[in-house]
């Protein structure tokens, strides 16, 4: 019997049988063997499919056997593939490092628990993007979502206790919309699946319920994306949460929850329904610009680093959505390798600071004073990651930056090129916020850095250089985007 | 049908009109309520609500379990109950994870009010500047 055939269910079941592996060995080091060779594997598994896709096209794989719609799809194609890939390759990358990070931030005890809920994370993370079943996606945001509540709250401060309690409110709030969407969804055409879903409205001509549905589910994934107003949960699950898990669900969780509203757009309710339907596009516009200027003048006000670029993130997500709002494949292209260059970006980001954290005891500006003469590589690093995030030329922002710049041109929106430059201006001032404090202050006499274990600094550079390879060679990152934008506008057209 | 034709809409969607009751009275709690463990069972209102909006609808009068039979020509839809079944357990982890949050925020700082915490951690945000 061939394994090759049932690659996409494996994806999912890997990470899922490997956790209850961890719970079983206890002890950390074998756990931690279990969860790196778990992540490799999805990762190895996650590129074949990817390669197999842009070869042969779309996978589907019919779980029992049964076919769709009537059983369970899962199904990879060009943007699925690249969300599997950005998903296990940041697991695969965080999890090295996650060993040095939690043994100065959690209780011995509790790490091989801590490997436990990476993974379920992990799977859950994997399932939503490669199911095609409506009702699947719930069921993986709640194990992607249960799993971060539990890594947040083992957070040394006690306001992670906090954070993950208001996550976990808003968190099932946003899920229990996208479940009555889901449900009127199902009421109305009697199938769960997604490209059957697709079919189906699109002969419809969109009754009010789907309306409904629509407007459900984009405030719940908004919620879960974090998008500008529903981003109140984030920044203090990203600043309190151990390094490691800021770093994984930063670059991964709302990235997903993006790629759940593309998928509903494009795949299920039709570029036409909802933009030509519903005042959508304007909205998201002026969510996506307000969420860039407010969360980026909030972030230049933060006194600590982790906060900073946790409200950093929630403008980020401004240029997805906005990106997003143009329906076009330019627009679509940029909003698609920004969830890549993003997600490698702050992945980055949360892992030097994790670095910083360990290396001299937080991440506070009070605290960084003159970090470019005590740890001088990792501040270039930090530096590198803020240069991506405002979009200078040679990073992995820029790129992302230059298609959402073409889109607007492309749309007519010449004055949204002066809005995405004026934001970038805002970037442009938290950085500086740190390059302030690590080298125009004197370093403070009553910090001594503590030595880094190589296990933390190699994946962190790891990740630094794909920010900066992404930003200079755009095959791995911008051609899947064309080809995943192309896919969802030429479904619906 | 008898009776006027509006008292029969609302009659016929009574599920629907208790479905959003309930919903908005979970969510009203939710965000009404400073009390941390109110606040999750508003949740678990507002969640139950939703099965509820799945469940009536797969229901026909004089349905019957989806077994086939001669005796029987009706059958209720299984597919939403099923939904419902696994919405339920998560319902119940969500649950379960937010009373231990809660048992250990009560741990930390000494209370379940949002107001008292928030109080407590105005005293700590200073700090955060060393």
């Amino acid at each position: 019997m061939s394994v090759a055939p049932h690659l996409p269910a494996l994806q999912v079941v890997l990470p899922l049988l490997a956790a209850p592996l961890t719970v079983l060995l206890r002890r950390p080091g074998p756990a931690f063997v279990v969860a790196v060779a778990a992540s490799w594997c999805a990762l190895a598994i996650a590129l074949t499919l990817a390669l197999q896709v842009q070869g042969d096209g779309a996978l589907s794989y019919a779980i029992g056997n049964w076919p769709p719609p009537l059983g369970i799809e899962y199904r990879v194609d060009a943007l699925s593939s690249l969300m599997l890939v950005l998903v296990a390759g940041t697991a695969s990358v965080v999890l090295p490092f996650a060993r040095g990070s939690i043994e100065r931030e959690i209780p011995a005890a509790q790490h091989y628990l801590f490997y436990t809920m990476f993974l379920l994370c992990l799977t859950g993370l994997l399932g939503i993007s490669i199911t095609g079943d409506a009702f699947n996606i719930f069921v993986f945001l709640e194990i992607s979502s249960l799993s971060t509540y539990v890594l947040i709250a083992l957070g040394r401060d006690r306001r992670a206790l906090l954070a993950a309690y208001q996550y976990l409110i808003m968190g099932t709030i946003g899920a229990t919309f996208i479940v009555i969407a889901i449900g009127l969804l199902y009421l109305t055409t009697g199938t769960l699946n997604l490209a059957d879903l697709g079919r189906r409205i699109g002969s419809d001509g969109g009754t009010r319920p789907v309306l409904a549905a629509l407007a459900f589910l984009t405030v719940g994934v908004s919620l879960k994306a974090a998008l500008f107003p529903l981003h109140q949960w984030l920044p203090n699950a990203y600043a309190y949460a151990p390094s490691a898990v800021s770093a994984f669900v930063a670059a991964t969780a709302t990235k997903v929850a993006v790629y759940v509203l593309l998928r509903f757009y494009f795949s299920v309710f039709g570029d036409a329904q909802v933009f030509a339907r519903l005042p959508m596009a304007p909205m998201l516009l002026l969510l996506a610009l307000a969420g860039m200027f407010a969360a980026s003048t909030i972030a230049i006000f933060q006194t600590d680093l982790k906060r900073l670029f946790a409200y950093s993130s929630v403008g980020q997500v401004g240029y997805i959505v906005l990106g997003l709002s143009f329906d076009s494949v330019s627009g679509l292209t940029a909003a698609i390798a920004h969830l890549v260059n993003h997600g490698v970006t702050k992945g980055a980001a949360f892992m030097l600071l994790g670095i910083v954290a360990a290396s001299i005891g937080g991440t506070s500006l009070a605290r960084v004073r003159g970090l470019g003469r005590l740890m001088p590589w990792t501040s270039a690093g930090i530096v590198l990651a803020g240069l991506s995030l405002i979009g200078i030329p040679g990073t992995a922002g820029f790129v992302t930056k230059w298609y959402l710049v073409l889109a607007a041109l492309e749309a007519g929106q010449w004055w949204l090129v002066f809005l995405i430059v004026a934001s970038s201006l805002l970037s442009l001032m938290y950085v500086w916020r740190f390059v302030e404090a690590a080298y125009f202050r004197e370093p403070r006499r009553d910090i001594v850095p503590a030595q880094v274990p190589l296990s933390m600094r190699v994946p962190t550079a790891l990740l630094l250089a794909l920010v900066v390879i992404f930003g200079l060679d755009t095959t791995f990152t911008v051609d899947p985007a064309v080809r995943a934008a192309e896919m969802l506008l030429g479904g619906s057209r | 049908m008898s009776g006027s034709p509006g008292v029969a809409a609302v009659l016929g969607h009574a599920n629907y009109f208790v479905t959003i009751f309930l919903l908005m009275s979970g969510l009203f709690i939710v965000i009404a309520r400073g009390n941390l463990i109110k606040k999750l069972v508003g949740l678990g209102i507002f969640q139950t609500a939703v099965y509820l909006l799945y469940i009536a609808p797969g229901k026909l009068l004089g349905g019957t379990a989806p077994i086939i039979s001669d005796k029987f020509d009706v059958y209720s839809n299984p597919l939403p109950h099923v939904l419902i079944l696994t919405a339920i357990v998560v319902g119940v982890a969500t649950l379960a994870l937010g009373l231990a949050l809660v048992v250990r925020i009560r741990g930390a700082y000494g209370t379940i009010e949002e107001d008292e915490i928030l109080q407590q951690e105005s005293g700590t945000a200073a700090e955060d500047d060393r």
